[in-house]
């Protein structure tokens, strides 16, 4: 039980697995860059479908891993690959030799500003669905609070399914996410138009669909299926948004108290920077290569190196912890059959 | 004879009856035409759209299903100013595919 076992990332997907690796008996060494653990869903205010409390589920993994090694603030410096083992650098000084590497390095969120045509950083009533989890965690955010609020249109796919902004994959969570938002929009505003503007609407998960008919039936937000094309600012401070109603096929135009960019996963340049470290490879889509993507998810092509969560693709937070534990198992079958 | 009434021809699209071999055509030249995933941004952006009824979407769709007399009479009224390329999500260039749709449908030399 001497093993070294170094997890790259203290989101869930590092701290569930270093739980379970805790219950298996070794003790793990998380390397978090950030000052806190919990990555993005730390900064999310609650989860669908069942509308828990992100912090429910960051407080459990914290106390469930605390056991562990935990290096906070702290990034890798260098890997250096030795005969049968990793020396890791890290960048406090420390440096680590370890035969097993959890990758858990998870994504980025898409930067909004990019797709200027939707205006995000230009106008001010332009926001993204992390501002708006942050206005619902803080209630501080005077886009959202100083508004009327009788109108708020969600765009869906900002940086997902988009060529030109390098990103062609669909970031699968942002169409059940905007679902989720236009609720609690409408729960907190029950007189705002609520308006989604969606290419295709990817309800796979469980529950997803009854939330999709729920925010319909219930709650009356409105789905106008059409890509917004552009988003330009009145002479009072709200955003005109243009798109096609592509089932009437024609063109709509409404003016929106505030304008919610679903900005989608793109993978984290840290994850790029640890796989060219550790001589790992990329695949096609920009996130890193698994041996196989049905079978072996969980394992990098090198002996040793693991994945975990959002770093070989968009995923969900059970389908992260669920993979979290999959690679605690897969590490503790690796160190036996070392023996 | 008149016998006071007449049927209209059904509206329904038969795809036994669709001749696709222009569509083919094209294929070969924009093989991005597939590309397309109809999600309006051409058309809500398109200057000429709003008066003339032009929807690259739906002229996209239209050649799809054999209305190519739908399509070509829409496509009567593109300006090719091109701010539909820019928009595409997709980057096909539909500025290049429109030309290529006239040459093909209109049987234009150029």
């Amino acid at each position: 039980m001497k093993e070294n076992i170094v997890i790259i990332g203290g989101g869930i997907a590092g701290m569930e697995a270093a739980s379970r690796l805790l219950d298996l008996g070794y003790k793990p060494i998380i390397i978090e860059k950030s000052g806190r653990l919990g990555g993005h869903v730390a900064e999310w205010n609650r989860l669908f479908p069942d509308m828990t409390p992100a912090s429910d589920v960051v407080n459990a993994l914290t106390a469930r891993s605390s056991e562990a090694n935990i290096f906070l603030n702290t990034e890798i410096s260098f890997v250096n690959k030795l005969k049968d083992s990793y020396n890791i650098m890290l960048s406090n000084g420390i440096s680590i030799i370890t035969k097993i590497i959890l990758v858990t390095t998870g994504f980025s969120l898409f930067d909004a500003a990019k797709k200027e045509e939707y205006g995000y950083g230009i106008y001010d009533q332009v926001i993204t669905n992390k501002d708006l989890e942050h206005w619902f965690n803080t209630g501080d955010d005077a886009r959202v609070s100083n508004c009327g609020m009788n109108a708020v249109g969600f765009v869906h796919c900002v940086g997902s399914r988009d060529e030109k902004a390098r990103n062609s994959q669909c970031s699968k969570v942002c169409c059940i996410t905007a679902v989720k938002q236009a609720i609690e929009l409408k729960q907190k505003f029950p007189d705002a138009m609520v308006y989604c503007f969606y290419m295709d609407l990817r309800m796979f998960g469980k529950k997803y669909e009854d939330f999709y008919i729920s925010a319909q039936r219930d709650y009356g937000v409105r789905f106008i299926r059409g890509r917004v094309s552009e988003v330009s600012e009145n002479i009072d401070g709200r955003v005109i948004v243009k798109a096609e109603d592509t089932l009437s096929g024609k063109p709509v135009k409404v003016t929106l108290d505030l304008l919610v960019l679903m900005a989608g996963m793109v993978c984290n340049p840290d994850s790029t920077r640890v796989a060219n470290m550790a001589s790992l490879p990329v695949d096609s889509d920009g996130f890193l290569k698994s041996r196989d993507n049905i079978a072996d998810i969980i394992d990098s092509p090198k002996d040793g190196v693991f994945y975990a969560g959002a770093c070989t693709g968009p995923k969900t937070v059970p389908e992260t912890l669920a993979e979290a534990r999959a690679a605690a198992l897969r590490i503790h079958l690796y160190i036996k059959g070392m023996e | 004879m008149d016998f006071g009434f007449k049927l209209s021809p059904s509206s329904a699209v038969n795809l036994d009856n669709v001749n696709l071999e222009k569509f083919e055509e094209l294929h070969r030249m924009e093989p991005d035409v597939y590309k397309c995933m109809a999600c309006g941004s051409c058309s809500s952006t398109c200057p000429a759209g709003r008066f003339s009824g032009m929807s690259l979407r739906k002229v996209i769709l239209a050649l799809q299903r054999g209305k190519e007399k739908e399509a070509t009479a829409m496509m009567r009224n593109c300006m090719l100013c091109g701010k539909c390329t820019m928009v595409c999500p997709r980057g096909i260039n539909t500025r290049h595919l429109i030309l290529s749709i006239c040459r093909i449908y209109n049987g234009e030399e150029k």
